[in-house]
């Protein structure tokens, strides 16, 4: 299940782009041919309608999935997105599976090797079952038009008797006859040009909890991970980074390193010294006795406190406007009785569960990796993705470069960068045979791209009746588009020149709330410290600052923090429905045990909307999340259970970072190193959780990361219920 | 020189007697079922069973398990799906599925010899074990429905579990 097919020619593949060929028409779908014996075998195009993190939406049509039904029955699903727990190598399959009228125990799937036929292969922005509605319904759509028509052909009747269901084809006497058994015959047909769509009223299997594919192995230990992956005889390199950020190695003496026993070689590459050896011990005994001198640059001095008071200056002084409505200077001067409020986000690190590992292998000129990463495959004007920054660290080109994608141990946006991946395959260039850089969980920690620290301003003032007169917010972060910007945007200038960046200002330049007048200003503070993409991405802490301040407007107005905010979003109809589902949820006004409260929370992200209700109390001076409700609203649901799922898996990670998690710099570099100072939430503190599923809509939104955004401010605002203090600085528990 | 049990099968492995166990599973002994999440004892990713008992293999010498039966989550599969994983795959609990073979191995003190655990006994036993993907109360349903499974395997009536506990 795991191993990309070598035998699938994905050249064949005729492009959007190529002129047609004989054989091959415009159209969407084309046939690969018969594969090994009698097969039918698709590949399909779609319409990249937007890419994750990528600021460009430029469609571009692209190549990017198969599917392939086998003589033995399998109906085998390509997936070219990466699966890290998020279900997608279910949910993808799912979609094909119904239209295609397959019995869901023939199902399969394969990663899709990185290749350009896929086009550009990312996992992020929660837009894997978004992006592929359409065309992999089209794809199951189309097999099956092709597989009634070849048993209409057998039979001698009109396609129009044909009726499939559960991988069959039957005819109006009885007769059927399996796809299995039809697929040869299929695969000699044209392919069609326009096949429709099932009425959504006709799924069978779409909006239901069809089984993971992934779980079995899952629980017998055979899912092969990165960690897992690659030929046994791999050498495990550890490698040496710079404790500093922007560090490099000045000298280095090997010698003792060598002296451990199966220790293998020691080599100077771009990221730090790497020791190669027989095994993980003997790497890291090798590491350990590595004398390095380390030029530590100008980050050098860098601490926290230095690092805010960078943030709040810029915030105050050198904000642009990326929002402005009304005119919120005179509406602030107008009024004496204003809000204000202060708050500050700190680093995160992404912590994975699997630590970052990559192994790869350069013979004859040829480059082959296995690598746990959420970006295979892009274009290299947008910096490439693992296959083209292998190819480029290796020295070999992207043709002779092959990726096998494995089961991620978490990605969480942190997969999506290629460090790793460059590594790996730089050190494989100069060592014989294979090699498996693995990263101790301090590498990680330390090494890591992380979610920026951030500090806000808001100042609100309100109307006789309590509603907001004037928002104003100023932002300051470092950017995680800047710092991607020159490798992955065609011409960064331009879009950079205003130094905005949506990625970090989404959920607060585009609050919901009504107010007349609004303005937003974001300062873009450039730091050395490494930023990426964490699981909700500007949400995290958007998301706290705006829930946090309308839940203080509510209180200054003396009002119900949910019917404040109803009032406020009556143009929203998507918010109020699942805000009104989750206060209907948790009986919102009912109430409470004692000792405890509740706070609630409503936010929109990647295309799905989110309301929670948290229930608090104080122990000991710390706060126990001891319930939670949730209310998801993500359009149309695929697979009910792995909506639950990525909801309960949203709140821990959102929870685990509202309560603990910190990242501090300290000379240059990071505090924290593994789980014991950068705590995870555990099954002791885990919330009872409650999904509830409000969909609207017929084209399905995001669901990886929506569920983080709003815990940490139904926590804060449930702990300001609960006390009166209101809680402007995560985390909430501060050692 | 090393010599224990493995899955039921003996083993005798050339390493030095300070090497940890979950490396000689996974590099001498190609056992990749077994995780390394942390190496300090704080994840439990890596744990397997030491003469029937839950433990850290990230944290054990193999001198330290000289003699003893170690079993990893390849060996509960010897006579079909144990209870455990029989109730994962219902329950359908793992999602990127990393932290899962220490999960399982973890919770199979909770349902030995028949025993039907609280919640806070689930709590006691399984809060060593992080799950980053937030897997915690489908791991929980799981671990209920096991000692039911359990317990329909043998026979034996099983009474409802416990909902007691602070939640
Ligand atoms: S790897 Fe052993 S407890 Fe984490
Ligand atoms: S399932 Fe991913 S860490 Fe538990």
């Amino acid at each position: 299940m795991m191993a990309p097919t070598e035998g699938v020619s994905v050249t064949a593949i005729s492009r959007e782009s190529d002129p047609p060929r004989r054989g091959f028409s415009r159209r969407s779908f084309v046939k690969i041919g018969v594969v090994t014996g009698a097969g039918l075998t698709l590949g399909v195009t779609w319409k990249v309608m937007s890419n994750p993190g990528l600021p460009s939406s430029d469609a571009t049509l692209v190549p990017n999935a198969f599917l392939r039904i086998d003589a033995d029955g399998t109906i085998t699903v390509m997936v070219p997105r990466s699966e890290m727990g998020q279900g997608v190598s279910t949910a993808l399959p799912q979609l094909v599976a119904e239209e295609l009228d397959a019995a869901w125990g023939q199902v399969s799937f394969e990663f899709a090797p990185a290749h350009d036929a896929f086009g550009m292969m990312v996992t992020g922005g929660s837009t894997s079952v978004k992006e592929s509605w359409l065309p992999l319904r089209q794809a199951g759509a189309t097999a099956r038009w092709m597989l009634r028509e070849a048993a209409a052909q057998r039979w001698g009747i009109p396609a129009a008797e044909v009726e499939t269901r559960d991988a069959r084809a039957f005819a109006p006497d009885g007769a059927s006859v399996t796809y299995a058994d039809l697929a040869a015959e299929a695969a000699l047909l044209d392919v069609p040009d326009e096949v429709p769509l099932k009425d959504p009223a006709d799924f069978r299997l779409i909006g239901q909890s069809v089984p993971r594919l992934d779980v079995e192995a899952k629980s017998t230990g055979q899912a092969v991970f990165g960690i897992d992956a690659g030929p046994n005889e791999a050498r495990i390199a550890m490698v040496a980074r710079p404790p500093v950020f922007g560090g490099k190695v000045r000298s280095f003496r090997p010698d003792a390193a060598l002296a451990v026993p199966g220790v293998r070689e020691v080599v100077l590459i771009q990221s730090g010294v790497a020791v190669v050896a027989d095994g993980y011990i003997a790497a890291k005994a090798g590491r350990d006795a590595l004398v390095i001198e380390w030029d530590d640059g100008p980050a050098a001095g860098l601490n926290d406190a230095e690092i805010f008071a960078q943030l709040r200056d810029a915030a105050q002084n050198n904000g642009r406007t990326v929002r402005d409505e009304g005119d919120v200077e005179t509406a602030l001067s107008s009024s004496e009785a204003k809000v204000r409020a202060t708050y500050q986000l700190p680093y995160l690190a992404h912590a994975t569960m699997e630590p970052m590992n990559c192994t790869a292998w350069v013979r004859d000129g040829r480059c082959t990796v296995w690598a746990p990463t959420q970006f295979q495959n892009a274009p290299a004007i947008l910096g490439g993705g693992a296959r083209q920054v292998a190819a480029k660290a290796a020295g070999v080109s992207a043709d002779n470069t092959e990726v096998h994608t494995t089961f991620l141990g978490g990605g969480f946006g942190r997969r999506a960068e290629r460090d790793f991946v460059h590594e790996a395959a730089e050190l494989a260039g100069l060592v014989e045979g294979p090699v498996k850089v693995i990263w101790s969980r301090e590498d990680d920690m330390q090494h890591d791209f992380y979610r920026p620290a951030s500090y806000h301003e808001l100042t609100a003032t309100l109307n006789a009746d309590g509603s907001p007169d004037a928002w104003h917010h100023q932002m300051a972060s470092q950017s995680i588009l800047q710092r991607l910007a020159p490798s992955w945007v065609p011409g960064p200038a331009a879009r950079f020149a205003g130094r905005r960046d949506p990625t970090s200002t989404e959920g607060a330049s585009d609050q919901p709330y009504r107010s007349p007048n609004v303005q937003m200003t974001y300062a873009m503070v450039d730091l050395p410290i490494p930023v990426g993409f964490w699981r909700s991405v500007g949400h995290t802490h958007t998301g706290f600052v705006v829930e946090s301040f309308i839940d203080e407007l509510a209180h200054a107005a003396g009002r119900d923090p949910y019917e404040y905010r109803r009032a406020l979003l009556s143009e929203h109809p998507r918010h109020l429905g699942v805000l009104d589902a989750v206060a209907a949820a948790a009986g919102w006004g009912s109430t409470v045990p004692d000792g405890r409260a509740r706070g609630i929370a409503v936010v929109e992200s990647f295309g799905s909307y989110v309301a929670e209700v948290a229930e608090v109390s104080m122990q000991s001076g710390r706060p126990r999340v001891h319930r939670v409700w949730c209310a998801i609203d993500c359009g149309v649901v695929v697979n009910p259970r792995i909506v639950r799922a990525q909801m309960e898996s949203g709140i821990v990670f959102g929870l685990t970072a509202a309560l603990y998690g910190e990242i501090n710099i300290q000379a240059g570099r990071v505090v924290q190193s593994n789980f014991h100072d950068y705590p995870m939430l555990r099954m002791n503190e885990a919330p009872d959780i409650e999904v509830v599923l409000a969909p609207s809509g017929d084209a399905p939104g995001g669901v990886g990361e929506p569920g983080t955004p709003p815990i940490a401010p139904a926590v804060t605002n449930a702990i300001y219920a609960l006390t009166g203090e209101r809680i402007r600085t995560l985390p909430i528990v501060r050692a | 020189m090393a010599t224990f049990s493995v899955n039921g099968e003996a083993r005798q492995i050339d390493v030095r007697g300070d090497h940890p166990l979950l490396w000689v599973l996974r590099e001498s002994l190609g056992l990749h079922g077994t995780k390394f999440g942390c190496g300090i004892g704080q994840c439990g990713a890596c744990t397997v069973l030491v003469n029937g008992r839950p433990t850290r293999s990230c944290q054990l010498t193999v001198e330290a398990v000289e003699g003893a039966e170690i079993m990893t989550i390849e060996g509960l599969t010897a006579d079909g799906l144990h209870p455990l994983q029989e109730a994962w795959i219902e329950e359908q609990v793992p999602q990127c599925g990393y932290c899962q073979s220490g999960q399982i191995m973890s919770a199979t003190a909770l349902i030995l010899g028949g025993n039907v655990p609280s919640d806070s006994e689930i709590d006691a036993a399984m809060s060593g074990n992080i799950c980053r993907c937030g897997a915690y109360s489908a791991i929980r349903r799981a671990i209920h429905r096991a000692a039911e499974i359990q317990a329909e395997r043998t026979g034996t009536r099983s009474g409802p579990a416990s909902e007691g506990g602070d939640r």
